[in-house]
């Protein structure tokens, strides 16, 4: 097996005395795109800086290729083919042609070559029309594609984003996440993405790791980590709203019966009849009407009474009283035609698959 | 007011009638500050850079130190130098005390602070990640030392202006260390004090007035150099 792009082992890192990463193991292969997520202060830069070579960790390797990284000669060579884009564009006091041009200037590319490179880079962000403007002047979307031209125009084998999107507002957003997706698989960068929206992550990765405190909770496939969260934390961080704490009432072929303040559910999955066991479900896999339907593939069909609509962006959020509280994302199509407002009894369906169980045993920690 | 006009008149009569002993003052002023100004910027960027980019313990005191050295009274510097470079100082041997070699050392002393301390700030000034971002292009240390004085060139050539503004306009250093000696030491500021003491007012406004046409030129100059090759 050939050793992946990059790899990490028993990485720690201390702040003064205080420990603020401690990664036992992370690896990022070829053609992957790994997003980081979690709140402020969970590390994330800090793994990207001393991932990019630009903070010495308190201990730990990182080898690149499986070669470790163990001088300063070979660290200082890594970042010419491994680079960091910030969430400031920091771009230099010129122009945009000038600013896209300077990181193949310190790699020392030919004059030639630069302009074609940087042309064509400029031409895949949409900023072609800009390399005579000052950097000065730009928008701050304008500003965060030139920065991203300027590291793809060094054509890293890695590229490290910081947060590059969070001072961006929502359209510009939105395009510019749609373009850089589209870069990234046509030229098959390798990259890693620090975020704290698990929105834009599954937009852009295909691998997911979750991070608090210094320490990664769980990293897998996208899809993965989004239903099959391991932790709480986890599970609310990807989006899970609703966590519920059950006990197995009956275990038939891979089918759960679990028992819930006097309600069933339908789930599943494998577990010992008796057990505890905590299960979470997703909003946008909850469907509301107003009745029972016999012929719906939804095993679980619980009534409610709903508690608040609040309006979300485009959707509106329903929270429901089941017994227990559950939450969905309904249309506003819906919302008028279920004519959903506090106080209305609906029922809440949803398959047994969309029920996911996070944990087995009982609740804490 | 007649005593300004007819400084100015006497100014020009020196300066179109390139009378040359004026001439050679005003060559002098300008050889020495400007090599005391070259020598400083040497040593105060390269001080300025060499804090700005490490992390070292009482790091803080040499900042507030450096930041001291701006304010440096000229006649302390002076006097320090005279007595370092006096026949039986520590610099001695050299024997260059009352020679133009003395105020370059003198005037040195002065704005290598000023240059230091403002050229810091000018860096200090830069984001902090933008040394990261550098770095991260593949930057080598030369290059991102290069990189980063680029990106503050503006307030680092008002740092080199301050400098050279500081060590043309000054009187008491090169009084103690050249000795205002005719055809010698004797330069612009030196020459203007020597000149009023004497009572002779018109030649001291003119020597006073070519000294602002001096400064206004070379900061003119600088000036053009810091904003020229801005985008807009």
């Amino acid at each position: 097996m050939s050793a992946p792009l990059l790899e990490v082992r028993e990485l720690t890192v201390h702040r003064g005395r205080t420990p603020v990463l401690d990664i036992p193991s992370l690896r990022v292969g070829q053609g992957e795109v790994l997003a980081l997520i979690g709140p402020n202060g969970a590390g994330k830069s800090t793994l990207l800086l001393t991932l990019a070579a630009l903070l010495k960790p308190t201990a730990g390797t990182l080898m690149f290729h499986g070669e470790v990284l163990d001088s300063e000669a070979k660290r200082q060579a890594f970042r010419r083919r491994v680079t960091m884009v910030f969430q400031d564009p920091l771009l230099f006091d010129t122009t945009v042609r000038e600013n896209i041009a300077s990181g193949l200037r310190l790699h020392g590319v030919a004059a030639e070559e630069r302009q074609q490179r940087v042309e064509a880079t400029a031409a895949q962000f949409g900023i072609a029309g800009l390399l005579d403007r000052s950097a000065r002047h730009l928008s701050g979307g304008e500003a965060q594609r030139t920065a991203l031209a300027r590291a793809f125009a060094l054509r890293p084998e890695l590229l490290l984003l910081d947060e590059p999107f969070s001072a961006l507002d929502p359209p510009t957003r939105g395009g510019l996440l749609e373009d850089l997706g589209r870069i990234l698989a046509d030229t098959g960068t390798s990259a890693l993405l620090a975020t704290h929206d698990q929105a834009e992550a599954s937009r852009l990765a295909n691998r997911l790791a979750v991070m608090r405190g210094g320490r990664i909770l769980q990293a897998g496939a996208l899809q993965q980590v989004m239903n099959h969260p391991e932790d709480p934390f986890v599970a609310a961080f990807v989006g899970m709203e609703t966590l519920l704490q059950c006990t197995v009432s009956a275990a038939v072929e891979g089918v759960l019966t679990l028992a819930l303040a006097g309600h069933e559910l339908i789930a599943v999955g494998e577990a010992n009849v008796g057990d505890p066991i905590l299960v979470g479900i997703r909003p946008e896999h909850v469907t509301l009407s107003l009745q029972t339907d016999k012929t719906s593939s939804a095993r679980n069909q619980l009534p409610g009474t709903v508690t608040k609509v609040i309006p979300w962006g485009p959707f509106h959020r329903v929270e429901l009283d089941c017994g227990f509280d559950l939450s969905t994302w309904v249309t506003p199509q819906s919302l008028a035609e279920l004519a959903l407002a506090p106080g209305r009894p609906v029922v809440a369906a949803f398959k047994a698959t969309a029920v996911h169980v996070v944990r087995k045993g009982p609740q804490g920690g | 007011m007649d005593l300004i006009w007819e400084g100015l008149r006497k100014a020009l009569e020196l300066l179109v009638g390139l009378d040359p002993e004026v001439l050679g003052i005003t060559l002098l002023s300008l050889k020495v500050s400007g090599l005391a100004t070259l020598i400083s910027v040497v040593l105060g960027l390269g001080l300025a850079v060499a804090v700005a980019l490490n992390e070292f313990p009482g790091k803080r005191l040499v900042i507030a130190l450096m930041n001291t050295g701006m304010g440096l009274p000229p006649v302390v510097v002076g006097l320090f130098v005279t007595i370092l470079l006096w026949r039986n100082g520590p610099l001695g041997f050299l024997g260059i005390l009352y020679t133009p070699a003395a105020i370059i050392l003198a005037q040195a002393v002065i704005a290598t602070p000023i240059i230091a301390g403002l050229g810091l700030a000018a860096l200090q000034h830069l984001p902090p990640e933008l040394r990261l971002q550098i770095l991260s292009l593949g930057a080598t240390r030369r290059q991102l030392v290069w990189l980063l004085l680029r990106e503050a060139r503006l307030p680092l050539l008002a740092a080199v202006m301050a400098g050279f503004g500081g060590v043309i306009s000054e009187v008491g250093a090169s009084i103690m260390v050249g000795g205002n000696l005719k055809g010698s030491t004797r330069v612009l500021t030196t020459a203007t004090v020597m000149e009023s003491s004497r009572g002779n007012f018109e030649v001291a406004f003119a020597l006073s007035f070519i000294l602002l046409v001096l400064a206004f030129s070379v900061n003119a100059l600088l000036t053009h150099l810091q904003q020229s090759r801005r985008p807009r």
